[in-house]
């Protein structure tokens, strides 16, 4: 086990493209480290990186305190899940397991059985070690691909979207899986995905990519509440946050549908007339009638035309459409397909409770909890009601968190 | 697809054409070695008395027995060979970037289009004043010079298909990029491996136009060349019927290496590798 530490690593292609640039990040010893970003934002580049497999262009990686740019991939001590899971179709599911450890001469064949075996076991794999891996369905793969990375005792845990090929059910109980395996091993592990879900579950801390460019590394419920920017605010979070245009009046907001006063974070950072970007995730609206009285002291109550309601059994969705000012539908027409989502009309995607029998085409009366309202700057999407103080206080519950439970692991 | 039943009788009748076309004159070949003396001229496709007396007089004969031992021992030795470096060279070409790269590729696509009898004279000469001439050597080296190319044209597309995570997986389990290659990389393309040397043996085992130019004697005959010196019962008739049996006999093992490799080229090996 080790903490793996990276300087100003870039990588620049031929071509000069920069795939990753100038990202600096610290994982801590038995961290569990999501990297997550939509498609060609560096993520797995920087894993492979991490791993050996990608050359550094400049910066400098470290593992356990050790310098490891010059270093082979087989030199670093690491396992890793492919996305493909990469099997040996050659070799049996016990051979597979134990490849890394059959290429180490030193290890005796007893322990190499005691070893595939127990990590067969934690893995439910004891009754496939004789099979091929051409005879086994996705899920078994994946686990014998997963045993081949903790047959061995290495320094971290590389995932490169490990789950991305099982179907939904599965996903969901590997996901568990993975986590329950990392809090019993204890060993730092870097995740590489896009999945909404995988990152907000499964790690300790999530760093979002962009272009190559982190963006902001904090605990999931950081992220959530507290993000630094637009770009992060619309990935993190399904269905994601609504944008909204904002028109700064006095100490007072104009918005489609509302007003609302200014947030206290914000205050100083905005100018008469200015036009800004306010965000507001779906489950902070709700159906004014099922409200809960003492909530709606907090909010604000608005009429607004239902398009579509999607009613999914424990949750429900209202789509509500506006017309959106041209200067903010650009920027966020811009951040959509950043975010590998299409274009959508400017809507509203609001949560709200199951029991609500809205019916489309009509209008109803909704409730927005607008203490929860965030600003964005249209220009650089910096988030100015970000609270820094809020932010460190999740900080140090996740590091406590942490803490606490590595000196639980043996 | 539904396929109509007329469709299907002039497949069958166009296959069965085609095998006819390609199996008539090996059964008469062995038809022929059956025929014992002057059985030849009997105007008929089958002998009239089956004799072995052919395949005894083929073996009792020093000619043949030492051409077959050539042949079997330059066979073996140059598909060995060809295939140790055709997969270390196709390996290279499939992973490596490297300057000319495309040049090596082209210049062995053009050796294997290069008529063989262009360069028999040229060697025959060579071969003479430094004294490869009539021996194995001399014969394993054009045939390395024109199977190799070959060899590394089928593996490089072998090696071409397997994915490139197996190696990096191997890599990242801890193993040199030797132990890769070895354990990993060549079991897998271990299909293509067969595929070239079977190509190649047969290339080898088949050679005529290298065999009668660079050889004068047993020393190095092989069997295709030796066919030739064959000698009849009196010198006014043709050997044509030893010479059937001698051309059966040397297609056995032919036939043999084919039955025993082709379960082993079974391209879908590498299926379960990564999710499909």
């Amino acid at each position: 086990m080790a903490a793996i530490e990276m300087r100003n690593i870039v990588k620049e292609y031929g071509d000069g493209f920069k795939a990753v640039n100038d990202v600096s990040l610290d994982i801590a010893d038995g961290e569990f480290m999501i990297l997550v970003g939509p498609s060609g934002c560096g993520k797995s580049t920087l894993l492979r990186m991490i791993v050996g497999l990608e050359d550094i262009t400049s910066g400098d990686m470290l593992i356990g305190g050790d310098r490891v740019n010059e270093k082979a991939p087989r030199d670093r001590n690491l396992s890793m899940v492919f996305q493909n899971y990469a099997l040996y179709p050659h070799l049996t599911v016990f051979e597979n397991i134990a490849f890394p450890l059959r290429l180490n001469k030193k290890i005796k064949e007893e322990e190499i059985q005691t070893r595939v075996r127990d990590a067969a076991s934690m893995l439910e794999l004891d009754e496939h070690l004789d099979r091929k891996p051409a005879n086994l369905s996705g899920g078994q793969r994946q686990r014998v691909a997963m045993g081949r990375a903790i047959v061995r005792r290495v320094n971290a845990f590389l995932f490169d979207e490990p789950l991305s090929n099982l179907d939904a059910k599965l996903r969901g109980q590997m996901r568990t899986e993975i986590s329950r395996m990392q809090r019993r091993l204890g060993t730092t592990t870097v995740y590489v995905t896009h999945d909404q879900t995988e990152a907000m579950t499964l790690g300790d801390r999530v760093a979002v990519l962009r272009r190559g460019l982190l963006q902001q590394v904090a605990s999931p419920r950081e992220l959530y509440e507290q993000p630094v920017n637009m770009f992060v605010a619309g990935f993190i979070g399904s269905p994601p946050m609504n944008f909204m245009p904002a028109v700064v009046s006095g100490n007072r907001l104009t918005l489609p549908f509302l007003e609302a006063d200014v947030p206290a974070t914000a205050a100083g950072k905005v100018t008469d007339g200015q036009l800004l970007i306010a965000g507001l995730r779906p489950e902070h609206f709700e159906d004014a009638r099922l409200l809960d009285p003492v909530k709606r002291e907090r909010g604000v109550t608005f009429r607004a035309p239902v398009d579509v309601t999607e009613w999914l059994g424990d949750s429900q969705y209202a789509y509500i459409p506006f017309e959106s000012n041209p200067e903010v539908a650009e920027e966020l027409a811009k951040l959509a397909a950043e975010l590998d989502s299409e274009a959508l009309r400017s809507q509203l995607i609001i949560s709200i409770d199951a029991m609500s029998r809205l019916r489309e085409n009509h209008e109803a009366e909704f409730w927005a909890d607008t203490g929860r309202l965030h600003l964005f700057d249209p220009r650089t999407g910096e988030n100015l009601t970000r609270d820094e103080e809020a932010a460190a206080d999740l900080a140090r519950f996740e590091q406590e968190e942490l803490r606490e439970r590595m000196e639980q692991t043996p | 697809m539904k396929v109509s039943r007329r469709t299907q009788v002039y497949w069958i009748l166009g296959a069965l054409a085609v095998i006819a076309y390609a199996l008539v004159p090996v059964f008469w070949i062995v038809s022929l070695s059956f025929k014992e003396g002057d059985d030849i001229t009997n105007n008929s496709f089958l002998p009239t008395v089956w004799s072995w007396a052919n395949y005894r007089t083929v073996f009792a004969s020093d000619l043949f027995t030492t051409a077959l031992r050539n042949s079997v021992g330059m066979a073996i030795i140059a598909t060995t060979i060809s295939v140790v470096l055709a997969t270390l060279a196709a390996y290279a070409i499939s992973r490596l970037e490297f300057p000319g790269k495309r040049l090596v590729l082209g210049v062995a696509l053009a050796i294997t289009v290069f008529p063989v009898i262009a360069i028999a004279t040229p060697l025959f000469n060579l071969w003479r004043t430094i004294g490869l001439y009539d021996t194995w050597l001399g014969l394993i080296i054009p045939y390395l010079s024109y199977s190799l190319p070959l060899a590394v044209y089928v593996l490089a597309a072998f090696f071409r298909e397997i994915p490139w995570e197996m190696e990096q997986a191997a890599q990242v389990d801890g193993a040199t990029a030797w132990q890769a290659f070895r354990r990993v990389i060549v079991p897998l393309a271990s299909p293509g491996v067969f595929t070239a040397a079977i190509l190649t043996f047969f290339a080898v085992w088949n050679d005529f136009v290298f065999g009668i130019t660079l050889t004068s004697s047993e020393a190095a005959r092989p069997v295709p060349a030796a066919l030739a010196f064959f000698q009849g019962a009196s010198q006014f008739s043709q050997p044509t019927a030893p010479i059937a049996a001698a051309a059966v006999v040397v297609t056995i093992p032919v036939v043999i290496l084919v039955l025993l490799f082709q379960r082993k080229i079974v391209a879908g090996l590498t299926s379960g590798a990564v999710k499909g």
